[in-house]
């Protein structure tokens, strides 16, 4: 746009804004692997939102009764009934590994490769505790109160379907950031990203925060609605 | 394999990582040009698979009861098998895997896509969906016959033809497509915004790029509500959930479902189904204007409009869906809506119309095959367009939906279209690819057959629609409002769908002929400005660019510049470089004639 660009000599802040960022080049000072993590996040986030909507969707379209949160979701410790108190711990563990992964990425960039493997060793341990939990509860749900995808003795059917295929599949968005996280600190270990540089560690963790976002929008939809 | 497998090339100078062997060279490929033309060649295939489907559904309208083969299960899954192929796995795949793939590095100027290791995964698993899809055809029951739109909860019952495997297959093989989209798309993006050579600033990139990359931005949105209800929908029959299922009563049994909502899948569908319009109408508009640019020897008129037309129209597609759901029962303020928004979008759309009419005005127009295409688009867009409009009215919908006006409308703005438009951009940039030109003559017959056969199919049809002819019915029978005439108007678009049909074999064969007999081309011979045109070797080998990487001083439709010497100037040719006229030849230039 050669000719155009020389006649607004009094280029308004959001026109420079705009040229900025269409400048030569790199539209974002970034890797190529950060900003293609950060757009699959992006899509990843619809596919997200989509299922929490359905759900909406179907907690309101069903006319059976949708079980109460605080009964289906409690424990019985000790003779004590606490509702949520399993979740709470799930929720408690995810947000710790998104601490032990932020610590990480900062040891990564200091090039201090010893501790980055560490704590992302630590995140996976995490992580992987958290899926424990998970299949705990969903043996649970399935073999007490006997609730299936497709049936329901609390009540409305969509109440299991919709629990079980939205904690499913993230569930399995977090064992695939556990075998990720494993198989980068396996590489960080072995030195492959000494010439390189630790930006890897960064995008791993990327997707290892949004696995964990979502969480907490699962968590407020399902177990506090 | 290669042992640098994800390396990206943009990284690789060094000579010996090119490929060598057959296997790597064409069939493991990472070098975008290869993947484009896996994928073009896929798609067209599947594509003819779908243009037969049609020639059989044609057959059975235009002369009832006369084919014993068509019954009316398989008329059913003609039609859905027909809609599926020819949207997702024939324009998407071939717009944006096949074109997308071979235009993005090389006009913005990268050696390949980022991370071309992934690109070569995102070939192979959309042809696993390929398969997948048209094993379909080979299981007990076929493929399924629940309309392209695949709704519920008819889909999943006892009735549909393919209720049992055709359905999940269907389901399965669109999965596995998103999947593949993914891949790609996620390349396109990454390497349009972040691989760009020297100079070329997002405004100076060709619309093609534009198109493609707003369309694949859309995409990588859009398809996640197919990819989740897919999933739902496989639950719903497998598993035996209730998402779109409610209380139903079938064949005198009650079913076990209930509590479900089978609107939510039409809402689902469609907020994938409408952007996926523009995923395919996108890169359409940016290829054509180009074709037009280049043909007409003129800068594209309104460069930056152009622009931001086709980024409003992505933004807006996502707020028109329901517009398809007009008799879906939804709550009446919601049409009231979706008809604004509708209406909304035809602005940044009829501007762009009239910026290609405003380039072709006064231009130099050769009438050469792409650009015979390219008008013929102008031509059936602005009809399916402004059908469009009429659709988008609730009170002028109501009546006419679900009749053929419907069947016409989509057909002429999105079948034809997008159609005439890869016609043009494979007329076009078949020389970059081969080093020879398609046959004229054979061309010329394509075309004129291609752009009078539509509309001897489509334009009846719009008649058709108004008489209330309702669409997916098998045959008419004795309808007392449909005269008798609807039908040798039917028999009349069954000629003319056959004619088209042989037509496109011409097209095959001209492809086929050309690449190996065809006329040498030599380099640049549009004379186009955009840098495709300008590499090192010709037709560009792997790396595209040799030594060096081009640097980029100019926007991408330099043609006709005052005074200039050549009518174009490509987009690597420095200031200094461009060769004037001096005064007093350019006053001879401006005399009258």
């Amino acid at each position: 746009m050669s000719g155009n660009k020389h006649q607004n000599k009094d280029t308004s802040s959001l026109q420079s804004v705009v040229s900025d960022w269409s400048a030569d080049k790199q539209s974002f000072d970034m890797p190529w692997g950060k900003l293609m993590m950060w757009i699959f996040l992006l899509s990843d986030t619809f596919v997200f939102s989509i299922f929490l909507t359905s759900y909406m969707n179907v907690r309101m379209s069903t006319t059976a009764v949708w079980p109460s949160s605080s009964e289906v979701f409690a424990l019985t410790i000790a003779g004590h009934h606490i509702p949520l108190v399993l979740i709470a711990i799930m929720t408690f563990i995810l947000i710790t590994s998104s601490g032990t992964m932020a610590m990480a990425v900062n040891y990564a960039y200091q090039g201090n490769k010893q501790k980055t493997v560490y704590l992302m060793m630590a995140t996976a341990l995490l992580g992987a505790s958290f899926i424990g939990m998970q299949a705990f509860e969903w043996t649970k749900l399935i073999v007490e109160e006997g609730i299936r995808p497709w049936g329901n003795p609390l009540g409305a059917n969509q109440f299991g379907a919709a629990f079980f295929m939205i904690t499913g599949f993230h569930g399995l968005h977090v064992s695939a950031g556990v075998i990720y996280l494993l198989v980068i600190a396996k590489r960080v270990h072995q030195g492959k990203y000494q010439k390189k540089g630790y930006q890897i560690v960064e995008i791993t963790g990327l997707y290892w925060h949004f696995v964990d976002l979502v969480w907490v929008f699962i968590f407020a939809f399902f177990y506090l609605w | 394999m290669s042992k640098f497998a994800n390396i990206a090339i943009a990284d690789q100078v060094d000579e010996s990582k090119h490929p060598h062997s057959f296997m790597t060279k064409y069939i493991w490929s990472q070098d975008h040009k290869v993947i484009a033309i896996q994928y073009s060649i896929t798609a067209i295939a599947v594509g003819l698979v779908a243009l037969v489907l049609s020639g059989m559904m044609r057959l059975q309208l235009g002369f009832p009861n006369e084919f014993s083969f068509i019954d009316p299960s398989a008329y059913l899954q003609f039609v859905t098998m027909h809609g599926m192929i020819m949207v997702i796995y024939l324009l998407t795949a071939l717009l944006l895997g096949g074109f997308g793939n071979y235009l993005i590095p090389l006009m913005v100027g990268a050696r390949d896509m980022v991370f071309p290791f992934l690109n070569m995964l995102s070939y192979w698993t959309y042809f696993l969906a390929v398969l997948v899809l048209l094993a379909s055809f080979f299981v007990s029951g076929g493929p399924t016959g629940a309309g392209w739109t695949l709704y519920p909860p008819q889909a999943i019952l006892s009735g549909t033809p393919g209720e049992h495997a055709g359905i999940l297959l269907m389901l399965a093989s669109l999965a596995i497509f998103i999947v593949a989209f993914t891949m790609g798309g996620l390349n396109y993006v990454t390497t349009i915004l972040q691989a760009r050579t020297k100079g070329m600033t997002l405004m100076r990139m060709p619309l093609t790029i534009w198109g493609i990359f707003v369309a694949t931005i859309l995409g990588l949105l859009a398809f996640p509500a197919l990819l989740v209800s897919a999933i739902m929908m496989i639950f719903d029959k497998v598993i035996g959930t209730s998402f779109f299922m409610p209380a139903i009563l079938s064949l005198g049994e009650t079913l076990d479902h209930s509590g479900g909502s089978p609107i939510l899948f039409q809402h689902l569908f469609w907020f994938f189904g409408h952007p996926e319009v523009y995923i395919v109408a996108l890169p359409a508009f940016g290829m054509v204007s180009d074709v037009i640019a280049v043909h007409a020897r003129k800068n594209i008129f309104g460069y930056r409009m152009m622009v931001w037309a086709i980024v409003a129209i992505g933004g807006l597609s996502f707020v028109v869906w329901a517009h398809h759901m007009y008799v879906s029962g939804m709550n009446p303020y919601f049409g009231f809506f979706f008809a604004t928004t509708t209406l909304i979008i035809a602005i940044p759309t009829a501007l762009k119309v009239y910026n290609w009419l405003l380039t072709l005005w006064r231009g130099n127009i050769h009438l050469t095959i792409p650009m015979l295409f390219a008008i013929g688009f102008i031509f059936t867009f602005t009809h399916g367009g402004l059908t469009g409009l009429m659709l988008g009215n609730v009170v002028i919908d109501l009546p006419l939906s679900d009749t053929y006006f419907v069947v016409a409308h989509f057909h002429m703005v999105m079948g034809v279209s997008p159609v005439m438009v890869l016609f043009a951009a494979i007329y076009h940039w078949f020389p970059l690819l081969t080093g020879r030109f398609l046959n004229n003559a054979l061309g010329k017959f394509h075309f004129w057959g291609t752009f009078l056969g539509t509309y001897a199919i489509y334009l009846p049809m719009h008649y058709l629609g108004f008489l209330g002819v309702p669409r997916r019915y098998y045959a008419m029978g004795t309808t007392d409002f449909i005269p008798e005439s609807a039908q040798s108007l039917n028999a009349s678009i069954t000629v003319s769908a056959i004619i088209v049909g042989l037509v496109q074999l011409i097209f095959i064969f001209n492809l086929i002929w050309s690449t190996f007999k065809g006329k040498k081309s030599g380099r640049n011979p549009w004379q186009a400005t955009s840098l495709e045109w300008q590499t090192a070797h010709f037709p560009p080998g792997h790396g595209n660019w040799g030594e060096q990487l081009p640097n980029v001083y100019r926007w991408a439709y330099d043609f006709s510049v005052p005074r200039a010497k050549d009518d174009f100037i490509p987009q690597n040719v420095t200031p200094e470089d461009v060769a004037y006229l001096d005064t007093e030849e350019s006053n001879k230039g401006r005399e009258p004639s």
